[in-house]
């Protein structure tokens, strides 16, 4: 077994005192901005470069390796306490989550998504570890036809976001499709909504969209009906441990989550979000009590943060099989390899073995060092809840505002978070769900390009969805999802009735 | 018992130095913001931050920060970077996306607004196909775009950028209309990788470093760069020996803010013919496969008008203006 030794010896590299060091470094450096909205990995990445020229490569990866998936947990945090996303690929936390620490399980919503980051990422690195240049190659079959049909396919997790009123979640969907038009573009060049606002051209943000809408339209809805009620719901009493029953309630998620990320982080154009959309709605499906979800249902957190660590994983195994990039953070790695005349692709296991495999080996460390760092400070997070309420949404606004700008040190960023925000409040008066604009938005772009790049290349010919079998499979799958729980139901009533 | 005093030291530091004539009359610079006006780790990033490196290494300047404002194919930053009031002196990075991006957005601030202070830099785009692919060599795509200009799809970066640019200069080169070329956008190297990769599409089209990797495990088969030169140690023919008459760079630069004082601008003009003249740059160059491509201020000032009526015309032509 070549790649069991080539990983024994890739910890014995990672082991050593100063590899330890620095991956302990990087997993809080990577947690700390996983928490603040606006500071990605990849520009912390991009920061600490000049930083580590001098130092061993292998160390400098090491630490990288450790902000990339310290980072994925940081995100939960503050979207599971403050409403406010860190990253995409958290936004789908933030609703169940969220709803959770109200009602004073904050500690277990941060316990299952650290113990589900952490088994995610796990079995994500043993996938990296003996699939990774099969999988790739696999999902180098993946063209725009099968990617549109993915994107449809995640589409459909809008049905277990609606809420109660159809047309309400399905207005909802329509505001996160138009605003997701706005900008340049791509196969065109052409200008879209953007009102002459220069700083538009390249779209909002979803970062500013999903704050905005969570954390400044919850923060404005809380001030405005402060002085009227007086519920307490921020509460963080009660046990701090997982009970029985929620441990049995996100085993299952766990591995699913898993099992749903991996793979479509593998696939270039697959995105951290999308695998996070079709756990939640996975998880609705095979809920005995799906009405729960929304209200702070724990499959709805674990799932979803397994899925975003597990796909975290996915994304290395390009880089590190192909030399391809696919993510923002995946790019900078990449300018970092080069950066030491280390020359990433087809090659790069066999010409740097030390360097893949100690990077490889720290990654389960540093995923462990993540679970024992975040389990027990999960109970002293929650103490946050704790303060004042005033005080506390305060904090959220000059949270979510600093984050708005430092996302392009733009000021445009920071006038859509408040104009969101005011969207937010006045979603929540009208009891629209958020949710779905979220889903549009993120997925409406994504749609578009596939579609029209699959067009473009195929001269037009619409077929080309039904005629590649991977594409024809997903839509199908997309109308089943769509189409069999009404018919179902019809059914089981007209059985009922005879 | 040899005593190295003082003055020794400093005639030894000088004549290692070298300084230029420029450098003596103006003092080092004690702070440097340089706008890049992409994200992070992007092309125009990575040269702000290879400066950075070269000239704190050096002792040139000190205090360099780096600020990435992206957006609008560098638009946003450009606006950004002259309608601001600096504090400091302060630089930004621009090269030949720039150019297209002012023209395709309708920018109203363009690069006669700003101090151009040196090119720098280039890359070379190189046109691949996967190996299995008909397309053995150049000719191969003139003639299958000769055949039918529409059925050869460009996987490549986006409108009005170098890929697409080059693209449409190409086909018109080798007399095929570049309205009819079959141009599919992709946001970023590593999509455009994918996608030739798996065989997506016909002919892929990006920066030679983003395809290094491939080409040399051959994956890949690199028809042709789009210098005027091979790239040093590399066995790709150019455009111009595959007889196709175009030579392209993908070039980046320096340019100063417009408030800044004469002396900055001395000082910064200064910096920056010492630090192109380091070991340590040229060992960077050769590091991230980029070519020399040197030109003081005032050469770069005339490259740029020629620069922006090629791109100006080739837009026009492929129909985006």
């Amino acid at each position: 077994m070549d790649t069991v030794y080539a990983l024994l010896h890739g910890f014995a590299v990672a082991l050593t005192p100063i590899n330890l060091f620095w991956s302990l470094v990087g997993v809080t450096l990577g947690t700390a901005i996983g928490v603040l909205p606006g500071i990605g990995p990849a520009l912390t990445i991009a920061l600490l470069l000049p930083v580590t020229y001098g130092a061993d490569p292998t160390s400098a990866f090491i630490m990288f390796a450790g902000i990339y998936y310290g980072a994925m947990y940081g995100g939960s945090t503050a979207s599971i306490l403050l409403n406010t996303p860190g990253e995409s690929a958290s936004i789908v936390t933030a609703i169940d989550g969220n709803a959770m620490a109200r009602r004073g399980r904050g500690a277990q919503a941060l316990a299952t998504a650290a113990i589900g980051s952490f088994i995610a990422g796990t079995f994500g690195t043993l996938a990296l570890t003996f699939a990774a240049p099969l999988m790739v190659h696999l999902a180098l079959l993946f063209g725009p036809a099968e990617y549109f049909a993915l994107m449809v396919l995640a589409l459909t997790t809008v049905t277990a976001l609606l809420g109660h009123s159809v047309s309400r979640g399905v207005f909802s969907l329509m505001l996160g499709l138009a605003m997701g038009l706005v900008g340049i573009d791509l196969q065109t060049g052409q200008m879209r909504f953007t009102m002459g606002v220069r700083e538009l051209l390249d779209g909002i943000d979803i970062v500013v969209v999903a704050v905005g809408l969570f954390a400044v339209g919850e923060t404005l809805w809380t001030a405005a009906r402060h002085r009227f009620e007086t519920e307490e719901f921020l509460g963080y009493g009660g046990s701090k441990w997982m009970s029985r029953e929620d441990w049995r309630r996100s085993w299952g998620p766990w591995l699913r989550g898993t099992a749903i990320g991996f793979p479509i982080g593998v696939l270039p154009a697959g995105g951290s979000e999308i695998p996070t959309f079709l756990s939640y709605m996975v998880e609705k499906r095979l809920a005995k009590n799906p009405e729960e979800f929304g209200q702070g249902a724990i499959e709805a957190v674990a799932g979803p943060e397994a899925a975003n660590n597990a796909s975290a994983a996915g994304v290395l195994a390009p880089l590190l099989a192909l030399g391809l990039p696919t993510s923002a953070t995946a790019a900078i790695m990449l300018a970092a390899f080069q950066q030491y005349g280390i020359q990433p692709g087809p090659a790069l296991f066999d010409s740097q073995p030390e360097l893949v495999w100690g990077l490889i080996a720290s990654l389960y460390i540093g995923n462990a060092m993540l679970l024992i760092l975040n389990l027990p400070l999960a109970g002293l997070w929650v103490k946050l809840l704790a303060i004042p309420r005033p005080w506390l949404y305060a904090g959220i606004l000059i949270f979510a505002t600093m984050g708005a700008y430092t996302l392009n040190n733009n000021i445009v960023d920071v006038a859509a978070l408040w104009i969101i925000g005011v969207i937010g409040f006045g979603m929540r008066a009208l009891d629209v769900p958020i949710a779905p604009a979220i889903v549009g938005l993120i997925l409406g772009p994504l749609a578009e390009q596939q579609f029209r790049r699959a067009l473009a290349i195929s001269q037009g010919d619409a077929t080309v969805f039904v005629t590649h079998p991977i594409s024809l499979v997903l839509l199908l799958i997309a109308v089943l999802i769509v189409a069999l729980p009404p018919i179902l139901r019809r059914r089981a009533r007209y059985r009922a009735a005879t | 018992m040899f005593v190295i005093t003082r003055r020794t030291l400093a005639a030894v530091a000088v004549s290692l130095l070298a300084l230029p004539a420029a450098a003596q009359d103006a003092a080092p610079l004690e702070s440097l913001s340089i706008l890049a006006p992409s994200s992070a780790g992007s092309g125009y990033d990575q040269l702000a931050r290879a400066i950075q490196q070269v000239m704190t290494d050096e002792g040139l300047a000190s205090g360099i920060e780096v600020e990435n404002v992206a957006g609008g194919g560098g638009t946003v930053g450009l606006a950004q970077f002259v309608t601001s009031n600096p504090r400091g002196p302060a630089a930004m990075v621009l090269g030949f996306a720039l150019v297209g991006g002012i023209l395709t957005t309708g920018s109203p601030v363009t690069l006669a607004d700003v101090e151009p202070v040196a090119r720098l830099m280039g890359e070379n785009d190189v046109i691949v196909v996967p190996a299995n692919s008909e397309i053995q060599d150049l000719q191969g795509l003139v003639a299958a775009l000769k055949a039918d200009p529409a059925g050869v799809s460009w996987a490549g970066g986006s409108i009005g950028g170098i890929d697409h640019v080059i693209a449409g200069l190409f086909a018109k080169a080798a007399g095929v209309d570049p309205t009819q070329i079959n141009y599919v956008v992709h946001a970023g190297g590593g999509e455009v990788l994918a996608s030739i990769l798996g065989g997506q599409t016909t002919v892929g089209i990006s920066g030679y470093e983003e395809f290094a990797p491939q080409i040399e495990s051959g994956d890949l088969r690199a028809l042709g760069v789009s210098g005027s030169e091979r790239i040093e140690g590399v066995d790709v023919p150019t455009f111009q020996e595959g007889g196709v008459d175009l030579a392209v760079t993908n070039w980046r630069g320096i340019a100063a803010h417009p408030a800044m004082s004469d002396e900055d601008k001395a000082a910064l003009a200064a910096a920056v013919d010492a630090m192109v003249k380091t070991e340590a740059w040229s060992q960077l160059l050769q590091e991230r496969g980029w070519t020399d491509n040197y030109l003081p201020a005032d050469e770069f000032r005339t490259f740029l008008e020629e620069e922006n009526t090629r791109v100006q015309t080739a837009l026009q032509e492929a129909g985006v203006l």
